[in-house]
């Protein structure tokens, strides 16, 4: 088991799944908060597209796929607001936006579009050392925003409207939110893939919603479930052969029903539906 | 203190307020009647500037509000908002919230300190909530939730006070306290008020003034004892009031139609 950490692409894919898991589970807590869980969905096929364009135009996919998703975490909360609509739909409107560009992109493409397919899947065994520091350095901008801004942040998650109404700036916390959650998303993506990155972000927070009155925890918690769930993704995935980014899905949903068991919150859900 | 010229906001072909001109003096405490839709809370959300007029200005503490100015003019006014969603599960205590109006005055990067911890606990002492301090803020019961609100809205120690309604959802017990409360509140701090309710018979002493609304217009402002009538009223709500003396003031309830 030791030495399995002398090959440097285990050393790379443990340092993926720390920090992954970490950066994952923490921006999980701004996306249940604020009742946004599709944003990552719409976030990694923004990616997708970006990096389907690539390989499409022969620009760098990966960094087209980061400036596709932060593009769109950029525009979601304006067009919400502007257009005086719920941010769900706004996030509804930039998927179908970039799911477009992606299919259109994938049908120009002559032969074998396996390449593009990675974004989909991805695999933590396969992460570049850049790819690592870029995810490093993400998770360390997010936590200085959580750190830094922990009084404001918490009460733009309660409520937009009366942060606004006691002078907060809570627009400019509200788009750095959905802007981190993009960022965060996008470059993750090679460990985890597009479709599967959903589950890692929504089931390590909503366990921890289940579990704790208190946001501070909820982000300890969180990030803690998030980094369980992706190590355990790694080493089954090393054992059993088997795909890394279902066995972290399996595992982060588990947690959400143990979480969901132990509950203290399930009381008042009761109580509340009785 | 605020001063609105013919503010006009329309949703779309429907105006919510048409052509308000408005002025409130320091210390004022003003009480707004009317009918549901009348244009009641649009009116507080253009003094904060939530709601932006389609036409017509204003000033509020003598500056007209702009995005640099907004935060400054807003961490001045405290809001108790109407209605509230608040989900019973939602990972934060009532003082949480009650400090929420402390942060802009703590202003970015900053940790809230000693005074404004006094300054949230005078809050809750005042309004008499302290015990309810660490309890999720979904779990209290409307009127605790209402306690809180007006608790956030002092701490920010403002210079204006926007009740949206404060005792709508209560018990008649509570709507009693928290009157009296909001009253004290204005003895105690001076603080100008304008607050909108449907309660006659809870309007505190204190507050001389009244707007009545109706269809997005003010139709009556003036002094309570001149619009407190069956027959003012009785227009203002388009239906026949009768007047009745009770022991601790008037009454005024609809007659069957
Ligand atoms: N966002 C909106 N979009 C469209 N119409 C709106 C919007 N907000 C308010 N209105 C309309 O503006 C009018 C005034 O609404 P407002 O909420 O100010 O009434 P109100 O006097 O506070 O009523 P209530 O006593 O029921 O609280 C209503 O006719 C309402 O339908
Ligand atoms: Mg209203």
């Amino acid at each position: 088991m030791i030495e399995l950490f002398s090959y440097k692409f285990m050393q790379n894919a443990l340092l993926a799944a720390l920090i992954g898991g970490a950066s994952c589970g923490v921006t999980g807590v701004f996306v249940v908060l604020m009742r946004i869980p599709f944003i990552s969905v719409a976030m990694s096929h923004a990616a997708f597209a970006g990096a389907v364009l690539g390989i499409l135009t022969g620009v760098n996919p990966l960094m087209l796929a980061i400036v596709f998703s932060l593009a769109s975490a950029f525009l979601i909360g304006p067009i919400a607001d502007k257009a005086d609509i719920d941010t769900n739909i706004s996030i509804g409107i930039i998927f179908s936006i970039v799911l477009g560009i992606a299919f259109l992109c994938m049908g120009l493409i002559k032969g074998p579009k396996t390449e593009a397919l990675k974004y989909i899947w991805g695999n933590i065994l396969m992460v570049s050392s850049n790819n690592i520091i870029l995810m490093a350095i993400v998770l360390i901008l997010v936590s200085l925003f959580i750190i830094l801004l922990f009084k404001e942040m918490k009460a733009v998650l309660f409520s937009r409207e009366l942060s606004a109404a006691s002078g907060i700036p809570e627009k400019k916390i509200y788009y750095i939110m959905l802007f981190l959650s993009g960022l965060v998303v996008s470059l993750n993506l090679n460990t985890i893939g597009g479709l599967l990155i959903f589950s890692l972000i929504v089931n390590p927070a909503a366990a921890a919603y289940q579990l704790t009155y208190s946001v501070k925890r909820m982000f300890l918690l969180s990030a803690s479930f998030g980094i369980l769930s992706t190590l355990t993704g790694l080493f089954c995935s090393y054992l059993f052969d088997v795909p890394s980014g279902a066995v972290i899905i399996l595992i982060s949903s588990s947690l959400f029903g143990i979480a969901l068991l132990f509950s203290p919150k399930r009381k008042v859900k009761h109580y509340a539906t009785a | 203190m605020i001063l609105l010229r013919n503010i006009s906001v329309a949703h779309r072909h429907e105006f919510a307020l048409l052509d308000i001109s408005l002025s409130v003096g320091r210390g004022e405490f003003v009480v707004i009647l009317g009918p549901n839709g009348a244009g009641k809370t649009t009116l507080l959300k253009v003094i904060n500037g939530l709601c932006r007029p389609t036409s017509g200005s204003g000033e509020i503490f003598g500056q007209v509000m702009n995005s640099s100015n907004a935060g400054g003019i807003r961490r001045a006014i405290g809001y108790v908002p109407q209605i509230m969603n608040i989900d019973p599960r939602f990972p934060i205590t009532a003082y949480e919230v009650v400090s929420f109006g402390r942060i802009s005055k703590a202003g970015l990067f900053r940790q809230l300190g000693k005074i404004d911890k006094q300054v949230i606990e005078q809050a809750m002492s005042l309004t008499g909530i302290e015990q309810l301090a660490d309890r999720p803020i979904g779990h209290l019961s409307g009127g605790e939730q209402q306690k809180v609100a007006i608790a956030r809205a002092i701490a920010q120690e403002p210079e204006l006070l926007l009740l949206d309604e404060p005792t709508s959802n209560l018990d008649l017990s509570a709507q009693q306290t928290i009157t009296s409360l909001i009253e004290t509140i204005y003895l105690e701090k001076k603080i100008t008020t304008v607050m909108v309710t449907h309660l006659l018979h809870h309007i505190p002493h204190h507050a001389q003034r009244l707007i009545l609304m109706k269809k997005g217009e003010i139709i009556k402002d003036g002094k309570r004892d001149e619009l407190m009538d069956e027959q003012t009223l009785s227009e203002l709500y388009d239906c026949q009031l009768s007047k009745s003396y009770i022991m601790s003031g008037t009454l005024f309830t609809p007659e069957k139609k």
